[in-house]
């Protein structure tokens, strides 16, 4: 089955949305909620997805592992000032199994520095699962695979 | 007052440890440095046996500005070539890894073995056409003599090094008695196992990368991370060691087990007393019979690449310059082929810490691209390295900046600067 309710896809474009607001307008606590506990997020350059290579840039596998990296984008990592902007596709349903959604969509980040131009950050495609539960639809997985092939410097917020 | 910019680049005081600005601004001097630290007279990493572990795999890469592929020959030899076609010097190698079982230039159709020789060259005896032949090669032409530019390979521990110039010391003596038994440590003869990259862009110079890996001033202060957890502190037992020419280092450092003291904390703002990580996963350090007591060992071989054990996560980690004001940094993470599962998982979640959106690295990356704006603003000014004096030696501490004065030192002779 790849075809949601109505409701079930505007919850889903709700979520999405959501997310992008969440990360855009650096509210890490509200990003981690958007997560089951036993969560998998990463962020991975596209080249060790295609060759089956188990390295990420990032990986966080639970919601404390996102709230660690909260605790470091707010206390311990020392960065350059930045926005983000994330333009995130249309979801694209592959199926709907035991309650979870199978989907993904392209997205792009672009950042801006303080005093700087708006330059492409980092695009490439979410590989999601999502959870539906009594609280709504939360990401029991997502998988940022990135085209990028240099970060420009560092990444620090997530994707 | 001094001029902002200097008229001709001259280092005035005799010692290391104040670098010039223009140093890392210089462009005449940045191609020196390519010609004479990346081109000539050194050993420049380019990749892990592991990368190619069958005959016709390669893999492109570079050394300093140049592209190079490293291969292994049907009769299992490890070569690397320049990725420059002999003909009209197309770069013709695109793929960044594969196999193949010769290299073949697009634009004439030149055809190379993976050792780089020249093996076939179409309309080298002309084309026939109404009873006469049409142009070709002319008769002395010698496959021979224009084959790939082949580079002098040394492979140990499953790392292999190349180098432009057949010239150059054995790989032994390159490194040195010290930094050989640090390096056969972490390279102990055990296959490894490649866990996958990472690719970043730092906006700064190159050296700055290699100074950041001798810098053991930086970790305690910049890196809450390491500091709070004693990964990395001022009151850590370790040690500093060099060659006998100063150009490669090993930092070597064993976590402490006790709290911080107040005197290397008081004052340090980045240090949480209260900090604690939610998931332990993220720390689950295991002390693994190759370590031989110490838990960090940071090595820098001059000029091309770091090797990192931090920990349970071990990766090289390359150097490519390209240009006075940028380079990328390349990280390969790998493993050990009798890692157990768990193991494999604890390297890849300690892998958070490292990489260009690593709890430590991250910052490294914004520190060297601050330092290069500074030092573009005004090339005539100077850093002052001189924690620990002024001088360049082996330590049994931290609490200094001798590993740059050192590193300098060799540079000095050998740019004649």
């Amino acid at each position: 089955m790849n075809t949601l309710d109505f409701e079930t896809w505007q919850a889903l474009n709700r979520l999405y949305a959501a997310y992008a607001q969440a990360v855009d307008t650096a509210q890490w606590d509200q990003w981690v909620e958007l997560f089951v506990d036993d969560c998998d997020y990463r962020v991975q350059p596209r080249e060790n997805h295609e060759r089956g290579m188990p390295l990420s840039t990032l990986a966080l596998l639970s919601k404390g592992m996102l709230r660690d990296r909260v605790y470091g984008i707010k206390e311990t990592l020392f960065h350059d000032p930045y926005y983000q902007r994330h333009v995130t596709g249309v979801p694209l349903v592959e199926r709907v199994e035991d309650g979870v959604i199978v989907a993904q969509a392209n997205y792009a980040v672009f950042r801006t520095k303080l005093s700087q131009e708006s330059t492409v950050f980092n695009v490439g495609r979410y590989l999601d699962r999502i959870r539906i539960t009594p609280e709504g639809l939360r990401f029991e997985q997502r998988h940022c695979v990135y085209d990028t092939e240099m970060i420009p410097n560092s990444l620090i917020y997530p994707i | 007052m001094a001029t902002v910019f200097p008229i001709k680049p001259v280092w005035e005081d005799q010692g290391s440890s104040r670098v010039p600005f223009w140093a890392y601004t210089d462009e005449a001097l940045y191609q020196r440095e390519l010609e004479r630290l990346f081109y000539r007279g050194h050993w420049c990493y380019v990749g892990l046996e592991a990368e190619i572990p069958n005959p016709g795999d390669f893999k492109r890469t570079v050394i300093g500005e140049r592209s190079v592929i490293l291969t292994r020959t049907a009769d299992d030899a490890i070569c690397v070539v320049e990725n420059v076609c002999a003909h009209r010097g197309m770069q013709f190698c695109r793929e960044r890894h594969g196999n193949k079982k010769e290299f073949v230039c697009p634009y004439h159709q030149w055809s190379y073995t993976l050792k780089g020789d020249l093996q076939g060259v179409p309309f080298r005896r002309g084309v026939k056409q109404d009873g006469k032949v049409n142009g070709g090669m002319p008769k002395e032409f010698n496959p021979a003599e224009h084959g790939l530019t082949q580079l002098k390979v040394a492979v140990r521990g499953g790392v292999v090094f190349a180098s432009f110039d057949h010239d150059v010391e054995p790989l032994e003596d390159f490194l040195g008695p010290e930094m050989c038994a640090y390096f056969d440590r972490l390279f102990n003869g055990r296959k490894l196992t490649i866990l996958g990259y990472n690719r970043q862009r730092i906006p700064g110079n190159w050296k700055l990368m290699q100074e950041n890996i001798k810098d053991p001033y930086h970790p305690g202060l910049l890196h809450t991370w390491f500091v709070t957890y004693g990964l990395w502190r001022a009151d850590n037992k370790s040690e500093l060691k060099m060659d006998a020419q100063f150009r490669h280092a090993a930092m070597i450092s064993t976590r402490s087990q006790q709290a911080a003291t107040s005197e290397v904390t008081a004052g340090v703002t980045s240090f949480k007393a209260g900090m604690e990580v939610n998931d332990k996963r993220l720390l689950d350090i295991v002390q693994e019979p190759w370590w031989n007591g110490p838990t960090a060992v940071m090595m820098t071989v001059f000029p091309s690449v770091i090797f990192q054990q931090q920990v349970n996560s071990v990766s090289t980690r390359h150097i490519q310059p390209n240009g006075t004001g940028s380079f990328d940094f390349v990280w390969t993470h790998f493993g050990f082929e009798d890692d157990t599962p768990e193991m494999t998982q604890r390297r890849l979640i300690q892998a958070n810490l490292f990489g260009p959106a690593g709890f430590v690295s991250a910052d490294d990356g914004e520190v060297i691209e601050l330092s290069q704006c500074g030092f573009e603003q005004k090339p005539n000014h100077r850093t002052v390295a001189e924690l620990g004096g002024y001088g360049v030696d082996n330590t049994d501490h931290m609490v200094t900046e001798t590993l740059i004065r050192g590193m300098y030192n060799y540079w000095r002779k050998v740019m004649d600067v």
